[in-house]
This record gives structure tokens, C-alpha cells and sequence, in this order.
């Protein structure tokens, strides 16, 4: 049987979730090189829902596409370690300053040049920005229906792909066409974890811009085994509009940006005392804030 | 034309709250831009509907009535949207951040090549110069929201693309009926000359609407928890406060991430908003993201182990100790002071 062929799209970004002491310069302002990159959350999600498609249909490929800056191919060597079969980095400068439409428009015309494809599947949203948009503006882009907030790909077969979904009262199950964009949800089964068979086979993939330094050796070594190689493309790579890319091609533009700074408000400070919870709670209840 | 649009949801024949908090919104920011609020709905039986959308100062009121439109599925709905907005031009658009808004937002914006801002928690009319290109713009919406985990505060503006793009979430705008007499007009929207066949490629073939079951948005009062708490035996001991003081249980997102609580019951941005007259937060250090969600609360009471969490900043009451030994005691004391 013919398998599918699915990407992955997958987002490096700041672990935002742990903002610790250090993470917060003197001024207020965030440290981002003391936050960890990681694999975004729900494009973990994501990638599990596309392996389970691949242990479920022979023959099925699980490409994964990130954009960002080399070291993103960081992402692409665990979704290897899981269990995905290549991966392509798109890195450009032309991309600097893209918003999530002009991101999208990138994410399309590579998409389009990476031929047949049955299901693009993503994470809902990432946690740096939280706005949830890079999936349906990539759909809309490629003109290709949608299936967001995605909870179980319950099966994709003869054409037919069928999606139960989790919304903010209930579920639903849809059905549509492939090809197909898929968002998948944070309540959708965790991705399981690095397979060492997989660790042992990839641990030396490199994409182009990691291997400058490489020796003699090390480049040999990669020629012998092509899967190594983590395709990495340029804006040259792809068929684009410059006007659409990066800064230019971004109708969203940050005016200001404020750094959190708590302010001190007089707050009357009591002692985890019996004596002082029982002041509080007589004040509560004389002012009818409870009881 | 120009004017300020809303797309309304319809649960169940009523729109949503979310949609008319926006309407509340977007009639001040007519008012601000001195042109007219409009409103579009799209499902099936609308008939009438506009009688629960105009009192909120709607000067014209949109309706693509079919069956095929309800339940909502993504693509006719985005092309009667991309078709209305080409036709009607308007300058902002607004929708619920709701998984519907979520949905749709970004396929209109993606097909117009207009700038949409997810979750915006204010918006408000404002100039812009853009000294690099010596261009001035006037009355521009700034769209604000809270960014990268929270720890920013961004103001994202659209200079050049419209519509003027932004979602909101539920309960962050507040509602407010203008007049029950309010007039608009009522427009007719012929479905098929918006939407093609291959619109209605995907079948809903099942759905269990089930109301959750917690309501935290309407609670008077809330205990809510935070990764602090520890435990979930500890979050046993918020459970109980709440329901001897007659509260609901929130929590913030770390404490809903380590399994403490349900995720229904995440405040913050991007869980829900809370008014309450009295929010009782438990080893929650007070991180914007959810202090966004929170911070109209009329009083705060914090309980903390760190005498200089963030947190400390939005109370009234500040307690320094273990949740642990604090709550018991706060239970006990309300128990006999209630005798």
C-alpha cells in the first residue's frame, strides 16, 4: 500500500513557560539568551499525531519544516530522534521580521515546491506568540481546507481524512479531504519519546550551515551517509514574491514594546497567624465580601 | 464604508457573549473614529436575530442565513467574510479569540493581506509616525497584548493593510447595552453568490456540545492556585476554602500544566478572565500572563511563601506563608466568626 506523505511543521522557540530569576535583566527586560530553545509544545503534539499515521499506514513519510536560524535544526534532529524520516530548515535573512502572515506566505511557497503532499499537520499554536494563525493563514495560502484545534487524526484513508476536535464545550468529528491542514491541540496525546535506535542513527545529522567547520572526516562521513544531510533551503531554494517576506511583507508592525514592571501598591501585609486570619476574616465578612 | 465590523457567533440561536462584549468595544471605537458599527452573522434560522445585536449601538446588521452555514465550518464562512470586506472595506474588524474567531481570523487575514493581532487584552485609537519613512498616520487601532509568555507588554499596530485585524477573548471586554431602541438596518446577504460548492468540502459528522461544567467566569469569588501550591493534595485545601467561603477553584497555567487542576479552570491570557469581589491567590508568583486575567479583580488576597512575588504588587491583603498552614486556619477562622 501506498503511504501518505505528511509534514510537520514545527517551531524552535523560547521556553517562555520557565522564567525563572535569571531569565529577567536589572532593567526588567527579558534575557532571551538565558531561556532555553526548545521543540514548541504542540508541534510535539503535532509530530505524534503524524508517527501514529506513519505506525498505521506502510509506507507513510513524515517530513518535518521548520523556519528559524540554523541552530533550529536543533528541532529537526529530536524530531529524528522520534521517529521522523528527514527534515528540511528553511533560514534566510530575507525572513528576518516576519509576522505570522509573511511566515506563512515562506512556509507556502516552500510547501509548494516540496511537491505532493497529503497532510500538513502543526501545532495549534507556539508559545512564544500564542496567536494560533501560522496554520490557517499557511491553508488559506495553499488554498486547501483546514482542520484546527485537533485533538485525534482517527484515520486518513481513500482520500477521506476524519478529525475529532476539541473545542471550548465539547468535541466534534469532522470529515474532509486530503490534502489537508491539520492544527493539533495541547489535549492531544503527548509525543513519545527519543527511540535510541533513532538517537544512534542521527546524532550526527547536520544541516549545511552546521557542517562549516566540519573536517575532512566529518564531510566524509556525511557524503557516505546521505541521510545525514538535514536539507536546508534559502530564499533561493523557493519560488517568492520579495515583497511578501520578512519585514516588508509583514502588515502587522510592533509599535511599542513595554517590559512588565510590577507596581508597588500599599497592601496591608498580615502574619500567618490564628490571630490575624481571624481580623481578616471578620473584616470580609463585615464588608460582605464573603459569607 | 470604512466602518467598524464585528463578526457575531451564535451558540444555540443566542449570539455569544464574546461577540457582544465586542460590539460594546467596537461601538466606542465608532464613536472614537466618528463612523458606524456594523455586525455580520452567518449560521442558519437567524431570523429576528438582530433584535439581541442592534440594542448594542449596531448601525447595520449583516446576515447570510443557510443551512449549510451552521455548524460553523471554516471555509464559507471565510468567504463570505474575504467577499463582505472586499465589497464593504471596512477599517477594523474584531471577533472572539474563541476557537471559531481563532479559525476564521486567520484565513480571512491570510486572503486579504491584512494584519491580524490574536488576543488582544485593549484596544484603543491612536497616531503613528513613522519617522524612517517620514510618514504620519491618523488614528490607527493599537492593538495591545501581552507577548512572549507574558513577560512583554506589545503594542502592534496595521499601517498600511486593512481591515485592521484583532481577536479578543471572553469576559476581557465588558458588555453594555446602548438602547433596547436603538435602530439600525438590517442587510440581507444572498449566500450564493458568496460562497462556492467546494466551500462545504468538510462535513461536521458529530459533535457533543456539553456546557463545562465549571463556571469560574461568573464566580463572585475564587481561590485560585499557582505551581506554588506544590501539591495536589495541597490543591485539596484550596477546594475546600472555596467551598466554605462559596467560591470556585481556579489556577494559573503552571499549576494547570503540573496536573494540579483542570484546564477549564485557567485564568490568565489564555485561559479565561475573572472579575470576582474577591480572588484568593495560592503560591502564584504573578507572571503578566496571568495577572492579565485577574487583575480587575475588586480585591486580592495573596498567599505566598515568597515575601516578594509579583503577585504582592496587585493585593490588598498580603500573607507570607505555607498554603499548607495558612488555609486550614483561614477556614477555621471564617467557620467561627460565621457561627
Amino acid at each position: 500500500m501506498k503511504g501518505l506523505k505528511i509534514v510537520v511543521l514545527a517551531k524552535q522557540v523560547p521556553d517562555t513557560r520557565n522564567v525563572g530569576k535569571d531569565a529577567m535583566k536589572a532593567d526588567g527586560t527579558v534575557n532571551r539568551a538565558a531561556l532555553p530553545a526548545i521543540f514548541n509544545p504542540e508541534d510535539l503534539n503535532a509530530l505524534e499525531q503524524a508517527l501514529r499515521l506513519k505506525d498505521k499506514y506502510e509506507g507513510t513519510e513524515v517530513t518535518l519544516l521548520t523556519m528559524g536560524p540554523g541552530r533550529a535544526a536543533e528541532i529537526i534532529r529530536e524530531g529524528l530522534y522520534r521517529g521522523a524520516d528527514n527534515g528540511i530548515l528553511l533560514s534566510d535573512r530575507a525572513f528576518a521580521g516576519s509576522d505570522t502572515l509573511a511566515t506563512s506566505y515562506a512556509l507556502s511557497c516552500t510547501l509548494k515546491k516540496m511537491g505532493k503532499i497529503d497532510i500538513i499537520i502543526a501545532g495549534r499554536q507556539a508559545i512564544d506568540g500564542d496567536t494560533a494563525q501560522v496554520g490557517p493563514q499557511v491553508a488559506e495560502k495553499l488554498g486547501l481546507p483546514q482542520i484546527t484545534y485537533a485533538e485525534d487524526i482517527m484515520s486518513a484513508e481513500k482520500g477521506k481524512i476524519v478529525v475529532k476536535r476539541r473545542l471550548e464545550r465539547g468535541v466534534e468529528t469532522v470529515e474532509g479531504k486530503m490534502p489537508m491542514v491539520v492544527t493539533v491541540n495541547a489535549s492531544a496525546p503527548e509525543c513519545r519519546p527519543r527511540n535510541a535506535k533513532y538517537v544512534m542513527k542521527y546524532k550526527h545529522a547536520r544541516a549545511v550551515s552546521e557542517m562549516q567547520n566540519a573536517d575532512e572526516d566529518y564531510i566524509a562521513l556525511h557524503n557516505n551517509r546521505p541521510y545525514l544531510n538535514i536539507g536546508e533551503w534559502s530564499v533561493n531554494d523557493i519560488d517568492t514574491n520579495s515583497e511578501e517576506l520578512g519585514l516588508t511583507g509583514s502588515p502587522t508592525k510592533v509599535k511599542s514594546i513595554e517590559n512588565v514592571v510590577f507596581q508597588a501598591k500599599e497592601a496591608k501585609v498580615l502574619e500567618p497567624t490564628e490571630a490575624d486570619m481571624g481580623e481578616l476574616m471578620k473584616e470580609l465578612i463585615a464588608n460582605h465580601t464573603i459569607g | 464604508m470604512n466602518n467598524v465590523f464585528v463578526y457575531c457567533e451564535i451558540e444555540e440561536g443566542q449570539v455569544a457573549d464574546v461577540s457582544l462584549e465586542l460590539l460594546t468595544k467596537g461601538r466606542k471605537l465608532a464613536d472614537d473614529l466618528k463612523c458606524e458599527l456594523e455586525a455580520i452573522v452567518i449560521g442558519e434560522n437567524l431570523k429576528g436575530v438582530e433584535k439581541q445585536i442592534m440594542p448594542f449601538g449596531v448601525d447595520k446588521v449583516w446576515i447570510a442565513d443557510d443551512k449549510r452555514l451552521y455548524p460553523y465550518t471554516t471555509l464559507p464562512h471565510t468567504s463570505i467574510l474575504v467577499k463582505l470586506f472586499e465589497e464593504e472595506k471596512p477599517q477594523i474588524a474584531l471577533m472572539g479569540a474563541t476557537s471559531i474567531g481563532r479559525d476564521l481570523g486567520p484565513r480571512v487575514s491570510s486572503a486579504l493581506h491584512s494584519g491580524l493581532t490574536a488576543d488582544c487584552t485593549s484596544l484603543v485609537i491612536g497616531d503613528h509616525e513613522d519617522k524612517k519613512n517620514k510618514k504620519e498616520y491618523k488614528d490607527l487601532l493599537y492593538q495591545i497584548r501581552p507577548a512572549f509568555g507574558g513577560n512583554i507588554v506589545a503594542t502592534i499596530i496595521n499601517p498600511d493593510c486593512r481591515p485592521q485585524m484583532a481577536t479578543v477573548r471572553e469576559g476581557v471586554m465588558k458588555k453594555e447595552i446602548v438602547s433596547d431602541a436603538y435602530k439600525g438596518k438590517v442587510k440581507n446577504i444572498d449566500v450564493e453568490k458568496y460562497v462556492k460548492p467546494e466551500d462545504f468540502v468538510i462535513k461536521v459528522i458529530e459533535r457533543h456540545m456539553e456546557k463545562s461544567k465549571v463556571n469560574i467566569k461568573n464566580a463572585g469569588i475564587i481561590v485560585a492556585g499557582g505551581y506554588g501550591v506544590g501539591s495536589k493534595a495541597n490543591f485539596d485545601l484550596l477546594t475546600e476554602l472555596a467551598e466554605v467561603i462559596g467560591g470556585e477553584v481556579g489556577a494559573s497555567r503552571a499549576a494547570v500544566d503540573a496536573g494540579f487542576a483542570s484546564h477549564e479552570r485557567q485564568i490568565g491570557q489564555t485561559g479565561v478572565t475573572v472579575r470576582p469581589k474577591l480572588y484568593i491567590a495560592c503560591g502564584i508568583s504573578g507572571q503578566i500572563q496571568h495577572t492579565a486575567g485577574m487583575e480587575e479583580s475588586a480585591m486580592v488576597i495573596a498567599i505566598n511563601t515568597d515575601k516578594n512575588a509579583p503577585i504582592n504588587a496587585f493585593a490588598d491583603y498580603v500573607i507570607t506563608g505555607d498554603i499548607a498552614d495558612v488555609l486550614p486556619k483561614m477556614i477555621k477562622q471564617y467557620k467561627e466568626n460565621t457561627k
